[in-house]
């Protein structure tokens, strides 16, 4: 399954999952705290430094992935243009494009492998409240398979549609493909129960 | 605890996979994704509990990096930017979607699961939505409705989709409304 980590190795590639987690989370609280407009150029100037320092390819595929704010950002600094507070306007934006884009700095530069191993030790804790770890983590693993094979099997079903007919099949799909999904989760729980279940191996104490 | 786990993946991949659906543009120029079809789907086939768990591995997947969202987006940044209060409430949405469809047994199940998808699917998400807006973009929540109400119609249209996929589903595999089993 492709992810959004980026084939750049950057060092930050190397730093632990955790602590890029937590800087993230400190910025992004320190974002929304500060309303000064020269605060936010400096901060949003740093951020697009941290893009630059692996390179251009990087820089740019960080850009492509802030293109999705750019109708929002026009809607705000408008609004805010007519209603007399322009300033305040470009601040909510610079916030805005700043804190996405160190979210995304940090996804682009943690492997998945990196991110469970996050979700597994914030699990941890709630382990002891009664969360089956071992039961999310097989449902992870399941719908990462999942996806490529349900992808197909909605291409064959488009594919036999239009074979059949000459407008697309569009909402018609999901009918057919809902049930061959719910015909595929009940093979696999049967198959999860053959292979001991997800409640993990159990312990017998000795005696 | 199998077939909960199977069951929430299953779907967890079908919402994945009707986000590379095309999307489809209404009369009036508004553009309908299938992805968020799929969160009424979840709550009106799974059940809420079922049906709300399969959302948030969904969106477990996304925040750890799958680009699985609608337009190949995902990673940590939807979770910040001005979208993120729709994508806490769809959580929510499935949930009440699903409750209404498992406890209100007494009208046909088309209209009961057409109600469920409008009152989880769009009253429940635009509450979530709207705020997350407002927060982010510092906006009054009067304001930030006003920037979401164009996508209100497809959503009705997708609410009524949901309604006639439901009853299909049933007809065709009645033991697959897991929320009225």
């Amino acid at each position: 399954m492709i992810s959004l980590t980026s084939p750049v190795r950057t060092r930050a590639h190397g730093w632990p999952a955790g602590l890029k987690l937590g800087l993230l989370v400190a910025a992004t609280v320190l974002l929304a705290a500060q309303d000064a407009l020269a605060f936010h150029l400096c901060a949003l100037a740093g951020t697009l430094g941290l893009y630059l320092l692996p390179g251009g390819r990087f820089f740019r595929a960080g850009l492509r992935a802030l293109r999705g704010l750019w109708p929002v950002a026009l809607i705000v600094l408008a609004w805010d243009g007519l209603t007399g507070d322009p300033l305040g306007g470009v601040v909510v934006v610079l916030r805005m494009v700043s804190a996405v884009a160190l979210a995304n700095l940090v996804t682009m530069t943690t492997r998945l492998s990196d991110m469970m191993e996050v979700v597994h030790w914030l699990g941890r804790p709630l382990a002891r409240l009664g969360l089956n770890l071992r039961a999310l983590e097989i449902c992870l693993a399941l719908v990462i398979r999942s996806i490529p094979a349900l992808s197909e099997k909605a291409g064959l079903l488009r594919r036999s549609w239009q074979a059949r007919a000459h407008r697309a099949p569009r909402w018609r799909l999901i009918p057919p493909l809902t049930l061959l999904a719910l015909d595929d989760a009940d093979h696999v729980a049967e198959a999860l129960k053959a292979r001991g279940g997800v409640a993990g191996p159990k312990t017998t104490k000795l005696p | 605890m199998e077939k909960t786990v199977s069951h929430v993946a299953l779907f967890a991949a079908v919402i994945a996979v009707l986000g590379l659906m095309p999307k489809l543009t209404l009369a009036f120029g508004i553009p309908v994704t299938a992805q968020s079809m799929g969160i009424m789907l979840a709550g009106a086939i799974l059940g809420a509990r079922r049906g709300a768990l399969a959302v948030l591995v969904f969106l477990l997947l996304v925040a750890l990096g799958l680009p699985l969202l609608a337009g190949g987006r995902g990673g940590l940044g939807v979770f910040v930017g001005p979208t993120a209060g729709f994508l806490a409430g769809w959580v929510a949405a499935a949930f009440v979607t699903g409750l209404i469809v498992e406890r209100w047994r007494s009208a046909p199940l088309g209209l009961v699961a057409g109600v469920a998808s409008v009152i989880g699917g769009i009253v429940v998400l635009y509450a979530f939505g709207v705020v997350g807006m407002a927060l982010v973009l510092h906006r009054g929540l009067l304001e930030s409705a006003g920037l979401v109400l164009i996508f209100v119609p497809g959503d009705i249209v997708k609410a009524a989709i949901t309604a006639a996929l439901t009853v299909s589903l049933a007809r065709a595999r009645p033991q697959s409304l897991l929320s009225r089993a």
